[in-house]
């Protein structure tokens, strides 16, 4: 007894430094998560703001224009140099040009200086001479080269309504009726008199259609021809001329002569062009929208089909199966797919999915098409079921939990009402696991949506030339590749030609991959609460 | 079978009141095991049509596995085993092709702790109903009405009828599950302790009820409670380590026993 008082007590024994440390991981861990947030969300808000065009003068008497990117000190030597965004790739071949401070002599910010987002060849950057109309120059201010610009652009739009719908459509039956000669071909026989018929008939259709086909060209090649006879003429900052037609600009922006309003219209201005626009120049500049709308499809059709999958498999194994050494070695099996690396789920998406679910479909069912595939190759219907299947333990682990968190009584004052068993669980159990089955799904979205390797190998590609939704029959072209935000920031980053140039986009597209799992977290979330307070009630 | 024929030297001292209606249960010899543990030991005892049978005993005696075995709910527990028979209405309830879902349409069970579904107070009571398939509304509308007057709980839910059930006092969910359990009309009620988590009150009216509801319905009912059991029961049997000791009219057993261990636990001297 009394010795024991005298000893003091060791360290295992006492909790503090171990709450040391276990504090100090975590607050690494937050530090880090956060680090990151701020990292994308810093970068990403800050790249579509104007940003300033500094005229400099060197010692040696070269003038150069352009946005300051970023400021670092000399490799090997001393001093500073700067990166200077000069634009007009058109012009120079390179778009970023790199500054001893040293050579400097002066720095101005003209507030004539403009600023062209071009829809080729990147930014401008340089001065407005003035509108050529058919030929003639004439000089022209702020406002009437903004109404100019407006109609122009109207114009465009126009150009490219007729050339995507009309000539689009026109083209979807003129290889519609290719298809069905070739499909008459390969049921009938070449040399068959139904055939003969056959072609015939699709002969005089589509010469009507060539017909109307190449009225819609005529019409689209005049307007184009009007269209670029309206041109705007820009000098760079040496005075060299440039020209192109009006509707070819994006947006003109004098970033020095800016207001703070001004400046935050043009920000929004590109943002709704980010989130609306199809991507111009390799992705590198314009929008994501076919990316968004490709990862939002995907993402509901992965959920669409794991739903299924994940729940009925865990009501089997947890309400039916005979719990057992079968049913457990289910169970971790089912665990460990999900430790499986994601690509390895690519490659057997492509290799069982695509090449031989899909060769064989292609094989039945669309012949005439061959050689090249049409469901034999990745697309959205592979790309979501690759998913469903990386996914579906999320949702087995999470239903099953949901399941046994029912409570017995329940099933069991179920079951003495007469109830059948799967009656039971449809009107009582399913009910009330429902919450945590939501749940499971929705983070088996948010999963999902964030993927990329498998994605790259099972459909997604670069630039998909048509939306995976569209107005011609089916609709839903579960055959068709398609974008996606994950990949186009792997895109962005690291296949592109400019990778300078393309950096805020990565950053903004990965805010914007980050925005839309969070929402779907944030959704799994406030369900979860929403549910859970249905089922909550007064006991005794 | 020679263990077996050893575990069953109890003799039950028997003398149970007639309802003048027959049985509507024999139970014969029935044994039942969890596991390799035995629960119930060659119980043998005649359920009387129309009358109030209550299972009296100390803890962990067997009432409960003997009750869920009338309506086989002991299915849903893994490992069970049982020997002998049950009859209902002179038929095997464990015979091969005994339909169990009708088995348990024809006997309604309310169990120790309230559990009414999270739904409404409407759907919690016609639940039985709408598994059977019943969908008229005037239908579902009646018998909820007449199980929860029944249930004596019609006065305090009939404004609130689409609120969910758990929002209910434990009390008035016991009711409700009472109202659902005698919502499609059951032959037989099987009511293990209803009145555990009551308050007196509600405990006075759940007797009553069941007073109203004999003659109608043949009731089991398990009850810790000896003033209970002695006032609203015909007979009674009193149970212990899973072997019926004494089955016999309530009034005999809870003033002349035949058994001494009946005399016992009666009296609180055990148990
Ligand atoms: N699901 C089960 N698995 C294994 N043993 C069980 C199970 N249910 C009950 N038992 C055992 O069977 C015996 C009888 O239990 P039972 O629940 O029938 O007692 P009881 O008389 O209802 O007791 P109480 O008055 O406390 O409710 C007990 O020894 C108990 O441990
Ligand atoms: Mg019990």
């Amino acid at each position: 007894m009394s010795d024991r008082r005298g000893r003091s007590t060791s360290l295992t024994a006492r909790g503090e430094p171990f709450q040391w440390l276990l504090g100090g991981a975590l607050g690494l861990a937050l530090a880090m998560i956060v680090g990151l947030l701020m990292l994308v969300l810093w970068q990403g808000s800050n790249a579509f703001w104007p940003r300033p065009l500094e005229l400099i003068e060197l010692r040696d008497g070269t003038r150069l224009l352009g946005i300051e990117v970023r400021r670092e000190p000399m490799p090997g030597g001393e001093g500073m140099r700067r990166l200077l965004r000069v634009g007009n790739f058109d012009l120079y071949g390179e778009d970023f040009r790199w500054i001893a401070e040293e050579a400097i002599a002066s720095t101005r910010f003209p507030a004539d200086a403009w600023m062209v987002e071009r829809m080729e060849w990147g930014p401008f950057i340089g001065f407005l001479i003035g509108l050529e109309r058919d030929g003639t120059l004439a000089e022209t201010d702020g406002d009437a080269l903004a109404e100019a610009h407006r109609e122009a652009r109207r114009r465009l739009r126009e150009i490219r309504r007729i050339e995507r719908s009309e000539i689009g459509a026109i083209n979807h039956e003129l290889e519609r009726l290719r298809l069905a000669l070739r499909r008459s071909e390969l049921r009938h026989g070449v040399d068959s008199l139904a055939h003969r018929a056959e072609e015939a008939r699709i002969a005089s259709e589509s010469a009507r259609l060539e017909e109307r086909f190449a009225e819609w060209l005529r019409k689209a090649k005049a307007l184009r021809e009007s269209d670029s006879r309206e041109r705007v003429v820009l000098a760079d900052v040496v005075g060299r001329r440039i020209s192109l037609p009006l509707s070819q600009v994006v947006r003109f922006v004098r970033p020095n002569d800016l207001s703070l309003a001004g400046k935050l219209e043009v920000y929004l201005d590109r943002w709704w062009e980010f989130l609306s626009a199809d991507p111009r120049e390799a992705n590198s500049e314009g929008g994501v929208f076919p990316a968004i709308f490709g990862t939002a499809v995907m993402t509901i059709l992965l959920a669409v089909l794991v739903a299924p999958f994940g729940v009925v498999t865990a009501l089997y194994l947890r309400e039916y199966a005979r719990q057992g050494r079968m049913v457990s070695l289910v169970r971790i099996s089912v665990n460990n797919l999900a430790g499986v690396p994601s690509i390895v789920y690519g490659v057997f998406g492509l290799g069982f999915f695509a090449y031989l679910v899909g060769g064989t479909i292609d094989a039945w069912f669309f012949p005439e098409r061959l050689p090249s595939p049409t469901f034999g190759s990745g697309g959205l219907l592979w790309a979501s079921l690759t998913l469903a299947l990386l996914t579906v333990p999320v949702v087995i682990v999470a239903t099953e939990e949901a399941l046994a968190a029912v409570p017995r009584s329940m099933r069991e004052g179920s079951l003495a009402c007469g109830a059948s068993k799967w009656q039971t669980i449809r009107n009582i159990v399913l009910p009330r696991a429902m919450p945590g089955i939501l749940t499971g799904l929705i983070l088996a979205m948010a999963r999902g949506a964030g993927e990329v390797a498998p994605l790259m190998l099972v459909g997604v590609v670069k630039l998909a030339p048509e939306l995976p939704i569209d107005g011609n029959f089916p609709y839903l072209h579960l055959d068709r590749s398609f974008m996606h935000l994950g990949f186009h920031i792997f895109d962005l980053g690291f296949q592109s030609r400019n990778s300078e140039a393309a950096k805020p986009m990565v950053f903004v597209t990965a805010l914007l991959l980050l925005a839309f799992v969070f929402a779907i977290n944030l959704v799994a979330i406030l369900v979860r609460a929403r549910m859970k307070r249905r089922f909550a009630g007064s006991r005794f | 079978m020679n263990a077996l024929a050893s575990n069953a030297s109890v003799s039950t001292a028997y003398h149970p009141r007639q309802g003048g209606h027959g049985q509507v249960l024999r139970i014969e010899n029935f044994s039942l095991w969890y596991g390799s543990q035995q629960a119930l030991y060659e119980v043998s005892l005649d359920i009387e049509r129309g009358l109030v049978t209550a299972l009296i005993g100390p803890s962990g005696c067997g009432k409960s596995t003997l009750l869920r075995s009338l309506n086989r709910m002991n299915d849903l527990v893994d490992g069970v085993r049982t020997s002998g028979r049950i009859l209902f209405d002179g038929r095997d309830i464990h015979a091969p092709g005994t339909d169990v879902i009708e088995l348990r349409k024809r006997m309604g069970m309310v169990f120790q702790k309230p559990n009414p579904f999270p739904m409404s107070i409407f759907d919690n009571v016609c639940y039985a109903l709408r598994v059977d398939g019943v969908r008229k509304r005037a239908v579902l509308e009646e018998v909820v009405e007449k199980s929860l007057r029944a249930a004596a709980l019609w006065d305090e839910v009939k404004d609130r009828l689409e609120d969910n059930a758990l929002a209910l006092s434990g009390g008035q969910q016991q009711r409700l599950c009472i109202a659902r359990a005698i919502a499609n009309e059951p032959e037989v009620l099987l009511m293990d302790e209803p009145c555990s988590a009551l308050d007196p009150i509600a405990t006075a009216k759940i007797e009553e009820l069941i007073d109203r509801l004999a003659g109608r319905f043949t009731i089991v009912i398990v009850t810790h409670n000896m003033q209970q059991a002695a006032r609203v029961s015909h007979n009674t049997a009193f149970m212990y380590l899973g072997r019926l000791i004494e089955y016999g009219d309530t009034e005999t057993v809870f003033t002349v026993p035949r058994v001494e261990q009946t005399q016992e636990y009666i009296t609180g001297r055990f148990g």
